[in-house]
């Protein structure tokens, strides 16, 4: 992540350098991880970084051979096979460790081809504008309105059975226009800026006014489509499995869940075939989404939870807090505020500037 | 009415952008695999069949792309999308409004309760900031980060079985004939319970999150503060004042994200072998048979693209900017 250095570096005040005017000052705090210490984000960033450890080594640690069969057909879980085993006697969680791997990699090359496709697009249409924007915006909103995954079941059925990197490829060519779209409508804004309307009056080169001055500032909306991305990459490659299409090597999630379908597994009562795989998908999707989440509330601290709002007032009632209401908490005459006369300040030292206005418009 | 028009023109756009994928894909593929399945049924399609499907899959490479193009359209404008190979010798198109009604009955109907279900709640949300519903939100990201699919094999192995209320799969029973009488309506209803919930639950999330944020985005605009100032009840200013207005994005985010949820809820019908487009594209994609899966597909994006011209009429009356001429 990187951010806007202004945003990061201003001096939050009431503690910073503002309200201790010592003769020493202490250099301002950086909250350099401020994203990470989003309670929300770090969940959702240590549940993906135990997928990339098992995407990783997840081969190495499976206990079997996840195509070797044995005597054990569709066994419960038990101390040799932790996850029972399939109709052929496969082991089910050796499967799952072995599949980790096809499924982060063809997540993560989708979710970042469609990202470099909606970067160029997006902020191509935003920031040339005309003729430009009219043909890619269109061609975006096709791509919006189609049913994504339908095209893609029919794309993958008619190529020949490639490896996981055509299913990459498919899946991160058909997922790109909505972030194309959300990235055109910020650049939009930012292109009628002051600091770019200086650079391009200074003959900036266009493509030296985009790569240095727009994108910079449309890190936290692109990372935030990537992950979006990764989420529905991830969906539809074990969807594609599942109705037994794509790659047909290797184990995937997808895979595992196509056999226990037609296998019987629900007739049979054999919950841990399907049940596993289900959950990896869910608790993988739910990291992404709260790392989304960390983003989305790291561009616009309103859309944090409140935490609690429900106050209780001296009279015994209770109040709701609410945006742009402030609750009166006391019956007593005294002014509801707890504000200070503003320190006088030394006119030697510097002036203290906020520059929160400057940084959010 | 400008917007609308501008509107359709998008959509005969899209379709047109649609059709013309739709033609060059089974172009793209090396080796034919129409051609072998042609052999494969060789001697029991008339001409007249062979013809159109030559049409379709741009067989005859003697023709130029671009007359092959014309052809295409002639046909598809006589409504011939060919026959289909897995139900031999049925015609595609046949095929395809058998299974139409049972999804838009299904989609259709589940779609637009989960949306007003999950705007209604996502307004409670996004007013009442830091009350159980926010506690909810967490529960709502798992639900929909799971795949549809996998919700619906979990419920069939959870509620449904020989004994249960709820069917395990279909979408009647086998003894009786699709009729709008007393004996089928109600089975077809109890069939679908369980495929709709799995839908209801898995997309209900959506529409929470999207309406809270809009919610809490429009509850400090200025005119709500002024809507409390006048002393209007809460009730008044988060339905009338801040609903209202925090209703429009999400209607217009209806539309964009229908062929997104059209796709999931396709593969519901597949774990629960309903009689409806999902299920008959599963079973196209799985016995190979092409002119039925892109049947399939321009029967689904023409729909959806129906859909979103509903839901961009909704907007222009819910929105009185758009009605504005000029």
């Amino acid at each position: 992540m990187t951010i806007p250095t202004s945003s990061v570096e201003q001096v939050i005040p009431g503690q910073g350098a503002m309200a201790q005017p010592d003769p020493t000052p202490a250099k301002a705090k950086r909250q350099r991880f401020r994203f990470v210490s989003n309670a929300k984000a770090l969940t959702g960033i240590i549940v993906l970084g135990i997928y990339i450890l098992f995407a990783i080594i997840g081969p190495w640690v499976a206990p079997y051979d996840p195509d070797a069969r044995s005597r054990d057909l569709t066994q419960g879980p038990s101390s040799s096979h932790w996850l029972g085993t399939t109709h052929l006697g496969q082991d089910v969680l050796s499967q799952i460790l072995d599949g980790t791997r096809t499924v982060m990699v063809v997540g993560l090359a989708a979710g970042a081809m469609a990202t470099i496709l909606s970067v160029l697009i997006g902020v191509t249409a935003g920031y040339l504008g005309g003729s430009w924007d009219d043909s890619l915006s269109a061609l975006s909103n096709v791509f919006l309105v189609i049913p994504a995954l339908p095209l893609v079941i029919i794309i993958t059925a008619a190529a020949p059975s490639g490896g996981a990197t055509l299913v990459a490829l498919i899946i991160g060519f058909t997922s790109w226009a909505w972030n194309a779209r959300v990235l055109r409508a910020q650049t939009l804004s930012l292109r009628r800026r002051d600091y770019i309307e200086a650079s391009r009056a200074t003959g900036e080169k266009t493509w030296r006014i985009v790569l240095f001055e727009i994108l910079p500032n449309l890190t936290a909306i692109i990372a935030s489509g990537f992950v979006g991305t990764v989420i529905f990459a991830v969906t539809s490659e074990i969807t594609l499995a599942f109705i037994g299409i794509g790659s047909d090597t290797g184990w995937n999630w997808g895979t595992i869940l196509f056999w226990a379908q037609s296998q019987q597994a629900l007739a049979q009562g054999a919950w841990w075939w399907f049940v596993p795989a289900g959950l990896a998908i869910a608790f993988l999707g739910t990291a992404l989404s709260l790392i989304n989440f960390g983003i989305d509330e790291f561009v616009s601290p309103r859309l944090r939870s409140a935490g609690k709002t429900k106050v209780k007032t001296a009279s015994g009632r209770t109040v709701r807090m609410r945006v742009g209401f402030t609750p009166v908490l006391s019956n007593s005459s005294a002014p509801h505020t707890h504000a200070k006369p503003i320190p006088t300040i030394a006119t030697a030292a510097a002036t203290p500037v906020n520059r929160s206005k400057e940084a959010t418009e | 009415m400008k917007y609308l028009l501008q509107r359709i023109l998008f959509y005969v756009f899209t379709a047109w952008a649609a059709i013309t994928i739709n033609f060059f894909i089974p172009r793209m593929i090396p080796g034919d695999p129409v051609k072998s399945l042609l052999a494969r049924f060789q001697g029991q399609m008339s001409s007249q069949a062979i013809d159109s499907l030559y049409v379709l899959f741009g067989l005859d490479k003697d023709a130029s792309i671009w007359s092959q193009y014309i052809d295409y359209w002639k046909q598809l404008f006589h409504g011939d999308l060919g026959l289909s190979f897995t139900a031999f010798p049925a015609q595609v198109s046949d095929v395809i409004s058998d299974a139409l009604p049972w999804t838009l009955a299904l989609v259709g109907i589940t779609t637009i309760i989960s949306f007003f279900l999950g705007t209604g709640l996502g307004v409670l949300a996004g007013w009442r900031r830091g009350s159980w519903v926010d506690g909810l939100l967490p529960a709502t990201t798992f639900l929909s980060s799971v795949p549809y699919f996998w919700l619906g094999l979990l419920a069939i192995f959870l509620l449904a079985g020989p004994d249960s209320f709820f069917p395990s799969s279909g979408g009647y029973s086998p003894g009786l004939v699709p009729a709008f009488d007393q004996y089928f309506i109600p089975d077809a209803i109890q069939h679908s319970l369980l495929p709709a919930l799995t839908i209801l639950i898995s997309s209900v999330s959506g529409w929470i999150l999207s309406m809270r944020n809009m919610m809490v985005t429009v509850a400090a605009e200025d005119y709500i503060t002024v809507a409390h100032a006048k002393g209007l009840s809460d009730r008044r200013v988060a339905l009338s004042y801040a609903a209202r207005n925090a209703l429009l994005p999400n209607v217009s985010g209806f539309a964009l994200s229908l062929g997104f949820i059209v796709g999931g809820t396709l593969l519901v019908e597949i774990v629960f072998s309903y009689p409806g487009l999902g299920f008959l594209l599963f079973r196209a994609v799985t016995a190979k048979d092409y002119p039925l899966m892109q049947g399939i597909f321009l029967v689904i994006t023409i729909s959806v693209l129906v859909a979103n011209l509903i839901a961009d009429i909704a907007y222009l009356l819910l929105d009185p900017r758009t009605r504005k001429e000029g």
